[in-house]
């Protein structure tokens, strides 16, 4: 029995049903998970993704068919079923389930157990093999709760207003950034934020996430806002002369990777608030045993240690060698953040380049 | 420790000075004396003993957290700091809560004197099953922050980036005294009570453990040639000796050999006390000195190495004292008959020195049959081009290069710039591959920073060195992302890589060394630059190496050894 899943040139490939999940050259068929960059690249013939993902890959592959699954739906690709339900990574991020001579094969792509407000909850799917991501797949991963972690960032704010400071939080600027505008309190001040978050703020809003008033962050803007605002700002800006702009300034970053005291430090911000939109070890434990899964294939992250532990506890595991990048801390970032700086936000308008920082981004959660 | 713990909350939150001298301040102005006391003892970066071993500490934890211990080590070799990882690991007190346990983390409510004398101290002499019962409930008594601070604290390496000279400059803010005060009172203050550190903010002009060094003044790298520094009339030039910069404080009651760690080591060197004893007796008064210590051995000095022999010896055998006979090189003079003359010009101090100490030190010469304590001699020249042909000298002489002091300078304290300065020798250097790397720790955790490079020889590629810096921050990333893209084999934390990267790497010296594959060792190696001009194959051999050796005879050797295997 061949497997319904291997690993091609391409990436992720059904031979049966000739299809690609999250391809990393352009495919004829790309079945997509998420929208992140490493997960969804341009110049794919057809795409296929969930329902409430469609405008957020829009903007990322521009004008290209994309077909959507909705709750209850599967289509036949050469006679592989393939049907999908919520990942709760980002918004319209979901699992790839696909049925052929009587063996399911689930895809969880990146995926979280966290609430989100700004995406549906994680769904477990009932499987014989799983594929699951495993980016913080150590036991020292372990997620506070959320609402907690809000509060925090809320309470950085309102002090550093208070002291007459902006405070400029460093998120990836799809799904991350969102999410932390959706927990903001608005009371404390204004917000902004960058221009590469600003486009997917647009494609969340038209996507019907209700988020707070956010304008785009200009010289007139970051004026008017001067000690009060929050601005949200993709990883790659920090470090930059885009950030010295703001004059007395307080910079934080939200990724899962904060949870690392070192990381934190060698970034040198001022706070490091542990968010992540990945799930933490005990949740990879607990989706993986939801599962049902007798053999478990470990992508990305601590794939080796995660698969070697599963293989202790009973279960058929390996590594699935793949190239996204949420692998590592120091995870390549140009390529995201060419792809999601907008041009105006790289001319003199406003004052900066964040694409010269480009290179030294590091801990940041490429998804 | 709650208080404890947002103070170290506070100065992890921020790399501004300020905001750090204002959160070590506003602690001490609130915490009880007992408190302060251990709080200042663990601040300053003082030496602990080790309560439990970290072999055990893993155990348990893994236990604890329900993990194999292999898994442990991947987690270890991701944090990059063990009392972090511990942390990490170790399941919330909260999700471990019983009906019949104690409630948890009440631990936080306990001062740090508190939990230091119930749980650390209270460990001591206890068998390994006593020691893991406290530990485990301490673990159930504390909150995940508090149990990394606790965990450092344990294994006797507490070090939160802060700076000695920031405490002092909290104290005396607080204490309202000169930081200078500050900083003298502070010196070789080890684990200090509540008395100390109530009699630490005293007013100024109390008196001070006469025992206790002044803080050394340290110099700067000169930075280009030393004309910027102007006339050379204005300088006092002396050799920069390669050995351990030490305070002797001679007093009519007993003597102290202090080194610039700011350890106590006079029991290392008994022949240095009996000489300072004698100085005390023959001048009458007491004196407090600033100098070198130095073995000097058969063939005239020898290098820092057996040095650390002398200092790590526990037990000193009349053997040890014979092969590495120790002498102190005085450089400067702090205090005599009870006089602080660090306000003085270095040249007043420096005729005052000589009266006490005249007979000048002359390595050449085998000195430690009728001497111990000498003068370190002022090399004398008329330019800057003479003093750089004298500092030509240096590797041959067994010196790192020239000390330039002005002559009119006080002597400060901590690194001021501007008044003395240390003109070392170019360092040597030689173009090594990248073989083996492995994540660092603590800011560099997660990233491939460790690196074994190594040198060519006989068609293979021999290690020679470990560096850990040079590199810039974007460079590191980048050669990180290198070295996990070229991994050819992974053995635990360390990765064997594909040669591909070389490195100009720079050492003080290069010495024969058993202990070594290689057969030599390099002294204090670091990244000079990334060559990224240069292929592995143009990187240099164990005999460009061994050809650096200090003396010819190693030399030859060392050549004729690496012949040796060329054959085998």
């Amino acid at each position: 029995m061949h497997d319904l899943l291997t690993v091609s040139d391409s990436g992720l490939y059904c031979p049966a049903g000739d299809f690609h999940i999250d391809p990393w050259r352009p495919v004829p068929r790309a079945v997509i998970t998420h929208a992140h960059s490493d997960h969804a690249r341009s110049g794919c013939g057809r795409y296929l993704c969930w329902t409430t993902g469609k405008l957020v890959l829009r903007e990322r592959i521009g004008n290209r068919p994309i077909d959507v699954l909705r709750r209850g739906e599967s289509v036949s690709m050469n006679g592989v079923k393939v049907s999908m339900a919520p990942a709760g990574h980002i918004l319209g991020s979901a699992q790839v389930r696909l049925e052929h001579g009587g063996i399911t094969w689930v895809v969880t792509g990146d995926y979280k157990l966290q609430a989100d407000p700004t995406c549906e909850p994680f769904e477990p799917l009932r499987c014989d093999v799983l594929v699951t991501e495993s980016t913080f797949g150590l036991p020292i991963y372990r997620w506070g709760d959320p609402a907690a972690v809000a509060e925090s960032i809320n309470e950085w704010w309102r002090e550093n207003r208070d002291q007459g400071r902006t405070s400029v939080l460093f998120a990836y600027s799809l799904g991350k950034a969102q999410r932390l505008a959706s927990v903001l309190d608005p009371a404390i001040g204004p917000i902004y934020a960058h221009g590469a978050v600003m486009r997917l703020v647009k494609a969340y809003r038209d996507s019907g996430i209700r988020l707070p008033s956010i304008d785009q962050c200009t010289r007139e803007t970051r004026k008017a806002g001067d000690g009060r605002a929050m601005v949200i700002a993709p990883p790659s800006a920090a470090g930059g002369r885009w950030l010295r702009t703001f004059g007395d300034a307080r910079a934080a970053m939200a990724s899962g990777w904060m949870a690392i005291r070192g990381v934190r430090r060698r970034r040198g911000f001022d706070r490091g608030f542990v968010l992540s939109d990945h799930a933490d070890f005990p949740g990879l434990l607990t989706a993986i045993q939801a599962s049902g899964a007798r053999r478990v294939l470990v992508t990305h992250g601590s794939a080796a240690a995660l698969a070697r532990l599963l293989c202790e506890r009973g279960l058929e595991a390996s590594v699935l060698q793949t190239r996204f990048t949420g692998e590592t801390v120091e995870a390549e970032t140009s390529e995201d953040v060419e792809a999601e700086t907008s041009d105006e936000e790289r001319g003199e308008e406003s004052g900066g380049d964040p694409g010269d920082a480009a290179g030294d981004a590091e801990p940041v959660e490429v998804a | 420790m709650r208080r404890f713990t947002e103070l170290c909350r506070r100065l992890d939150a921020t790399t501004r000075t300020n905001e750090k001298v204002a959160a070590v301040r506003h602690y001490f102005s609130e915490a009880p004396a007992e408190d302060a006391a251990v709080a200042l003892a663990l601040l300053s970066g003082d030496r602990q003993r080790r309560l439990v071993t970290t072999t055990e500490l893993r155990e348990w934890a893994a236990e604890a957290a329900g993990i194999p211990p292999w898994l442990l080590e991947e987690c270890y070799a991701t944090v990059g700091d063990l009392a972090e990882t511990l942390a990490l690991v170790l399941p919330d007190p909260a999700a471990e809560e019983d009906s019949d346990g104690p409630p948890a983390a009440t631990a936080g409510e306990d001062g740090l004197a508190s939990i230091v004398r119930d749980t650390l101290h209270a460990m001591k002499g206890l068998d390994a099953a006593e020691r893991k019962r406290i530990v485990v409930e301490t673990w159930r008594k504390l909150g995940r922050e508090e149990r990394f601070l606790w965990h450092k604290m344990l294994t006797g390496g507490f070090r939160m980036g802060v700076a000695r000279t920031l405490v002092a400059r909290a104290l005396s803010e607080l204490a309202g005294v000169d930081p200078a005060t500050m900083a003298h009172r502070l010196m070789g203050l080890s684990s200090p009570s509540a008395e100390d550190f109530t009699s630490l903010m005293a007013a100024e002009g109390a008196a001070t453990d006469r025992l206790r060094p002044y803080p050394f003044f340290l110099a700067s790298p000169v930075e280009g040639g030393p004309e910027s520094l102007g006339d050379v009339g204005e300088w006092q030039a002396e050799w920069k000796w390669d050995g351990m910069r030490a305070q002797l404080i001679a007093r009519e009651a007993s003597v102290a050999v202090w080194t610039r760690g700011e350890e106590l080591a006079t029991d290392a060197f008994p022949e240095i006390v009996e000489a300072a004893a004698a100085l005390r007796e023959r001048i009458g008064i007491d004196c407090a000195l600033d100098g070198e210590l130095l073995v000097v051995g058969e063939r005239g000095l020898l290098d820092f190495q057996a040095l650390s022999k002398r200092i790590g010896r526990k037990r000193l055998t009349k053997k040890l004292l014979a092969d590495l006979p120790v002498v102190f090189v005085a450089y400067d003079i702090l205090e005599l008959g009870g006089e602080d003359l660090r306000r003085l010009p270095l040249s007043e101090r420096r005729r005052r020195l000589e009266e006490i100490v005249p007979e000048r030190f002359d390595p050449r010469r085998r000195a430690a049959a009728d001497g111990r304590l000498f003068l370190s001699p002022v090399v004398d020249a008329a330019s800057w081009e003479q003093l750089a042909a004298v500092r030509a000298e240096s590797r041959s002489r067994g010196v790192e290069g020239l000390m330039l002091k002005r002559r009119q300078s006080h002597y400060g304290f901590g690194r001021t710039r501007g008044d003395w300065w240390k003109w070392k020798v170019e360092p040597l250097e030689i173009d090594a591959v990248l073989l083996y790397a492995q994540a660092g720790h603590g800011r560099r955790a997660t990233l491939h920073t460790d690196y074994t490079l190594g040198v060519w020889s006989d068609g293979r590629l021999v290690p020679v060195a470990k560096a850990y810096s040079g590199l810039s921050d974007a460079e590191l990333v980048e050669v990180d992302r290198i070295i996990r893209r070229t991994t050819l084999e992974k053995h635990g934390p360390v990765r064997v890589v594909e040669p591909t990267l070389v490195f100009e790497i720079a050492f003080e010296a290069v010495a024969r060394s058993t202990r070594h594959k290689a057969g030599l060792a390099v002294r204090f190696p670091r990244i000079k630059r990334w060559r990224r001009d240069k292929l592995p194959a143009d990187a240099g051999s164990l005999a460009d190496l061994a050809g650096l050796l200090r003396r010819p005879d190693d030399t030859a050797a060392v050549c004729s050894m690496v012949h040796q295997r060329a054959q085998t």
